[in-house]
């Protein structure tokens, strides 16, 4: 039952460490941010009970400190995308996969912004917002192959009902 | 555990949101109060990844030499033409540089040149790419008794790469010289006019403060200068490149994108003391202060 209850918090955590290891792929600081967030964005709207806050204050350390960021960016980012995910989850986990694809694809984009801004705000610096902008996209991209592999794993593995 | 009212756990539970969130904003603080805090927490956690991503590196290494191979054998023949040109060419280069060798140390001989003492270094396994969005760093892995230090310079077999910027037990974090945050004293090396590299995050870094009337060449070497004594003279670090828009970007020597081994150098310069290092000098007492 407990290992179920964090299987989305664990894997979530591996997930941040594979995308760290050497795999020297193209952009792959870019992928491990939305790796990140499509996963707190997933598991906060369809199984927020597995997702608490604590856990993604947790994940949001963890990729900061795999980073150079300024510490707290990443914590705040997910917190934030945790909260929206928890207040749409009435409206969202109703509707069509195309639709959630959608709104995360706006949490994207503004997660990125966030995080754009607190590391400029930090760094007393304009940074190029290119990367930014990339890694929303990635995580646009990425966040359908993501979301049927964790809707398996949801229905599956992590079922806290099956234990 | 303690048992509370189910109106308590829920008001409790409402409440843990907004708290976390004034957390991070308090870690932000933090981070930004004591710097040292943030390094020290991330070096122990890349102490304790560090041999991890280093056992992970090999057979992921070998994975892109098989695949590099693959692809290598469908260009055999070309790049088997372009190679036995360049060789011939490089061999009238030889030549060349062995004369020049030989006159420079008969002129060196006569002037009663004191050369500059060989740099000793270690040479280190980059097992993680470790800059996250807005920054370029690599981590590299070192062993537990090592004698690497804040400031020292890396390169690998072509040019200059960066300095170590944070320092564990086990690894290493290396800024490179593509970061925003990396200035390098530099000369160009046509017109010896001195200028400042500065990073964008992008792959190539620009060129600045160039003095007037002597602006950089397109295709003229770049190499650091001994100007505040934070690098020696004479490393390579890259070629000028004008983009569309006029603007001299230096493309890196170093292979920045796909390092796998670099040097770290001691050339035993502390022209820019990074902040630990500067207490640390301060509590051994003003007879070590530099």
């Amino acid at each position: 039952m407990a290992a179920r209850r964090g299987f989305p918090g664990t894997t979530t955590a591996l997930l941040l460490l594979l995308t760290a290891a050497p795999l020297a792929l193209p952009g792959q600081a870019e992928l491990q941010a939305s790796v990140a967030l499509a996963s707190v964005f997933f598991w906060s709207l369809f199984r927020p009970d597995s997702m608490p806050p604590a856990v993604v204050f947790a994940l949001g350390l963890l990729a900061d400190l795999l980073g150079y960021a300024p510490p707290g960016v990443e914590v705040l980012t997910l917190l934030v995308v945790h909260g929206l995910a928890l207040r749409w989850r009435r409206v969202l986990a109703r509707q069509g996969f195309l639709l959630v694809w959608l709104a995360f694809v706006g949490v994207a984009i503004g997660a990125a912004t966030l995080q754009w801004m607190l590391t400029s705000l930090l760094s007393v610096r304009l940074l190029p917002p290119g990367p930014g902008l990339f890694e929303a996209a990635i995580g646009a991209g990425l966040y359908p192959a993501l979301a049927t592999l964790l809707t398996h794993a949801h229905q599956t593995l992590a079922e806290p009902e099956q234990a | 555990m303690i048992r509370l009212s189910i109106p308590v756990r829920q008001a409790l539970a409402k409440l843990t949101l907004p708290l976390l969130i004034a957390a991070a904003f308090g870690l932000m603080l933090l981070g930004k109060a004591d710097a040292l805090l943030a390094e020290r927490a991330r070096m122990a956690l890349a102490d304790a990844l560090a041999p991890i991503f280093g056992v992970l590196a090999e057979p992921l290494s070998t994975v892109r030499t098989v695949s590099d191979d693959v692809e290598e054998t469908f260009s055999l023949y070309s790049e088997n033409a372009r190679l036995r040109e360049e060789n011939e060419r490089l061999r009238r280069w030889q030549a060349v540089a062995l004369a020049l060798e030989a006159e420079n140390t008969t002129l060196k001989a006569n002037l009663q040149w004191i050369p500059d003492p060989a740099p000793s270094f270690v040479s280190a396994h980059v097992v993680a790419d470790a800059g996250g969005v807005y920054a370029r760093a690599v981590l590299l892995s070192i062993g537990p008794n090592h004698s690497v230090q804040k400031g020292q310079i890396a390169l690998d077999e072509r040019g200059l790469v960066g300095r170590v910027t944070e320092l564990g037990s086990r690894s290493a974090r290396v800024l490179l010289i593509t970061d925003i945050n990396s200035r390098i004293p530099v000369v160009l090396e046509g017109s010896r006019a001195r200028a400042m590299l500065v990073g964008t995050n992008g792959p190539r870094p620009r060129l600045i403060y160039w003095p007037e009337g002597q602006p950089p060449a397109e295709g003229e070497h770049v190499v650091t200068s001994a100007e505040a004594n934070a690098y020696p003279a004479g490393l390579p670090v890259g070629i000028v490149h004008y983009t569309g828009n006029k603007i001299a970007e230096v493309e890196p020597a170093a292979r920045l994108d796909r390092l796998e081994v670099v040097r770290l150098f001691d050339y035993g310069l502390h022209g820019v003391v990074p902040p630990e290092s500067q207490s640390s000098l301060r509590a051994a007492g003003p007879e070590r202060r530099r």
